[in-house]
């Protein structure tokens, strides 16, 4: 870095993502981007103050720390208390109402994504006129997808609703099963609107594929670089976004581990912590803390999975491979298409779930022998979350670690910053609101939920500030 | 019965019995005075004052004061109202109720009296009070002190329908806490996952280890109705 006239510059907060985070970039006397981090600002304290707690709070407490999925926090949490109370296999009402759960939250957390978060940038451009590029415009240019955006968000929260009993930090879900089934009028309710649901899942997945395709050149660069991918998978390898065992692979698709199951996760993942975030960094043992870190989510599930057990998904899943001739694929834009296939397989799911009959049943709880230990994962939708708990003779929690989705895809996210910082803005001696917004673009693929990562405490106005070497601020504009 | 005597309610006039107390008596005329210390089948303590009304122009208990004839309650006037919501309003900043954790929202007596008095949230200031030690020692029952709101029910329960004792208060003001009958710990007491006691708290103050959450959201006791909804259909059907 330069020692004279460094410069610096910080989005803060990163607008159209869940939470509070900033970016900073140092650019040197020539306007070349020396170094570029995503901050994340917020500080969460839920692994301590949880502590001294009865286990049997779990799902219902540790989704509070998050309003965008705090279902996964909440299932995640439950499948940890299963591990508790000695319930290694719940019945077949329990399992497939949490599953209807899941993937309701799916549906609708995708949706909120592309429609009201995604969808502006991939619309009128990264850098079109920020008063245009914003949810308002699409309603206004783009009424009949506003109109689906919302409609799908509201079936998966009204499925939420169903399951869990409210549509934010229900408690659907407790320690061994699940508190109630699905009646047949609720089920009739869903049944009714399925297949539009689907119908809308489509079209929503041929505008991201679309879109990729159509700029493949342009999303090959922008802000990508190859990564190690990490998900849940099935036993016999394909897609499972509630239950399964960790596999890694390489950039190249090679495996780095597989089917390492959820109790055993500290044996291939460890965690880092950094002087200048709140996010720890966590990689995968076998490759180090330099070439360890991985990227979750529905592109690290796309490429880490044989198959995905719905036809219509299984189709767009292989479409979506052969651009890559079945290789992983490593581009960050690529996301958006991976979360659009997922959309679609969580209302296939939603589908078959409805017709299962075992979803009105009134076996709802198991136990067996208690432990002190338990640990569980889930994919929740922006990815891999692992919840771990010890509890002592008393039902008292005395330890808890979460790993959330953001926290594993913080590597991946600092390099699509630093990528995008290099190739758009070195150089350049003016730095316009378009510009930044790039930056913002490559974060938002990522989907963070920054309230998970850390916690969220404040409001959100944008400011971007021009430093220079002394600290002294050069240039401010702030955007509320 | 031939000794069946008169008083009014808010102008209503109310058939009373000797012996009763005016809210036992409102009580079956279908009319519901607010309560939190009270529970029918235990001695009243008049320990809350939330039942407080006006008898003749002067603030009485109603769970304890005993009804005569001719009196003159006033049971919902503005002063009274505003009172008992303060009290309420004071229970909730007093301890720690976290209600969109606890275990016993939807059926807590607390919760259920500030939502029929409109407190959205509380109007003084939190008293964070960090003492409150919980007791999850027992392997069936545990005590959440934070919650704990001292009406003494299970102080009752326990010594006149478990006949057992295993709870009482100790300290005075601000320290004042419920104790178990033991050294320390409620596993070394003889409470059991029967006891009556167990049944009586009205907040999430004393509760079976395990269930918390077992009844789904909509099925809760005050998902639907607000409290007192049970006593005043008694008026509306007759």
């Amino acid at each position: 870095m330069s020692e004279s006239k460094t410069r610096r510059i910080v989005i803060n907060p990163v607008t159209r993502v869940e939470g509070h985070g900033k970016v900073s970039i140092l650019m040197d006397d020539q306007n070349r981007v020396t170094q570029a981090r995503f901050h994340i600002i917020e500080f969460r304290g839920f692994e301590r103050f949880i502590q001294g707690r009865p286990y049997w709070e779990l799902p219902v407490v540790v989704q509070r720390l998050c309003g965008i999925c705090p279902v996964s926090h909440h299932l995640c949490a439950a499948k940890a208390t299963d591990v508790l109370v000695g319930a290694d296999q719940l019945t077949p009402t329990a399992e497939k109402m949490r599953r209807l759960m899941h993937y309701g939250q799916f549906f609708q957390s995708h949706a909120l994504h592309f429609f009201h978060l995604c969808s502006p940038d991939i619309l009128f451009g990264f850098d079109a006129d920020p008063a245009v590029r914003n949810v308002i415009g699409v309603a206004r240019h783009h009424k009949e997808l506003a109109v689906q955006g919302v409609m799908m968000r509201k079936y998966g929260q009204e499925i939420i609703k169903a399951t869990a009993g409210k549509k934010i930090h229900g408690t659907g879900a407790i320690p061994g099963g699940i508190n109630k089934n699905l009646s047949i009028e609720e089920r009739d309710t869903f049944l009714a609107d399925i297949d539009q649901m689907i119908e809308w899942s489509h079209g929503a997945l041929e505008l991201a594929k679309g879109y990729t395709v159509e700029n493949l050149e342009m999303l090959s660069d922008f802000g990508s670089f190859p990564s190690n991918h990490l998900s849940l998978v099935a036993e016999d390898g394909s897609m499972d976004l509630y239950h399964g065992n960790l596999r890694a692979i390489d950039a190249d698709g090679e495996t780095i581990v597989d089917q390492v199951a959820p109790a055993d996760y500290l044996d291939v993942i460890r965690e880092e912590v950094k002087s200048w975030s709140y996010m720890k960094f966590p990689f995968l043992k076998a490759r180090g803390p330099e070439d360890g870190w991985y990227r979750v989510g529905p592109l690290a599930r796309l490429n880490a999975c044989d198959s995905i057990d719905t036809p219509q998904a299984e189709e767009a899943r292989k479409e979506f491979m052969s651009v890559t001739d079945g290789k992983p694929n490593n581009i960050t834009m690529a996301y958006h298409w991976a979360r659009m296939i997922e959309t679609l397989h969580a209302a296939e799911k939603i589908k078959e779930l409805l017709n299962d009959p075992d979803l009105q049943g009134e076996d709802l709880v198991v136990e067996g022998e208690r432990r002190s230990e338990g640990v569980a994962i889930i994919e929740a939708p922006r990815g891999t979350l692992f919840h771990h708990y010890k509890i002592d003779d008393d039902d008292r929690v005395v330890m808890a670690n979460l790993i959330v989705s953001t926290t594993n895809n913080n590597v991946p996210m600092n390099r699509a910053v630093q990528r995008v910082a290099e190739d758009h803005l070195s150089g350049k001696a003016e730095i316009s609101e378009g510009l930044l917004n790039h930056i913002e673009v490559a974060i938002r693929a990522y989907d963070p939920c920054l309230s998970c990562a850390t916690h969220a405490l404040g409001k959100m106005p944008l400011v971007v500030e021009l430093i220079d070497h002394e600290g002294r601020v050069v240039e401010r504009k702030t955007k509320s | 019965m031939s000794d069946t005597f008169t008083f009014t309610v808010d102008g209503v006039e109310v058939a009373a019995e000797p012996g009763q107390t005016i809210l036992e008596a409102a009580q079956n005329a279908g009319i519901y005075i607010p309560r939190l210390c009270h529970r029918d089948g235990l001695e009243p303590a008049g320990a809350c004052r939330v039942c407080t009304v006006m008898v003749d122009g002067r603030p009485q208990t109603a769970c304890n004061f005993p009804a005569s004839e001719g009196v003159v309650v006033d049971n919902e006037t503005d002063q009274l109202l505003e009172l008992r919501r303060d009290i309420i309003d004071m229970l909730f900043v007093e301890g720690n109720h976290w209600c969109m954790f606890c275990e016993k929202s939807g059926d807590c007596e607390l919760q259920a009296l500030a939502y029929r008095f409109g407190i959205a949230a509380p109007s003084f200031p939190f008293q964070f009070p960090a003492d409150r030690q919980a007791d999850l020692s027992h392997p069936d029952i545990w005590i959440d002190r934070d919650r704990c709101i001292l009406c003494g029910r299970c102080v009752r329960a326990s010594r006149d329908l478990d006949g057992k004792h295993v709870f009482d208060f100790v300290d005075r003001g601000p320290a004042k806490r419920i104790a178990v009958n033991a050294e320390a710990r409620l596993r070394d007491t003889d409470a059991d996952v029967t006891d009556e006691a167990l049944e009586v708290c009205p907040v999430g103050a004393l509760m079976k280890k395990g269930t918390g959450f077992d009844v789904p959201v909509g099925r809760r006791t005050y998902d639907w109705e607000p409290i007192g909804s049970e006593i005043e259909k008694r008026q509306t059907q007759e």
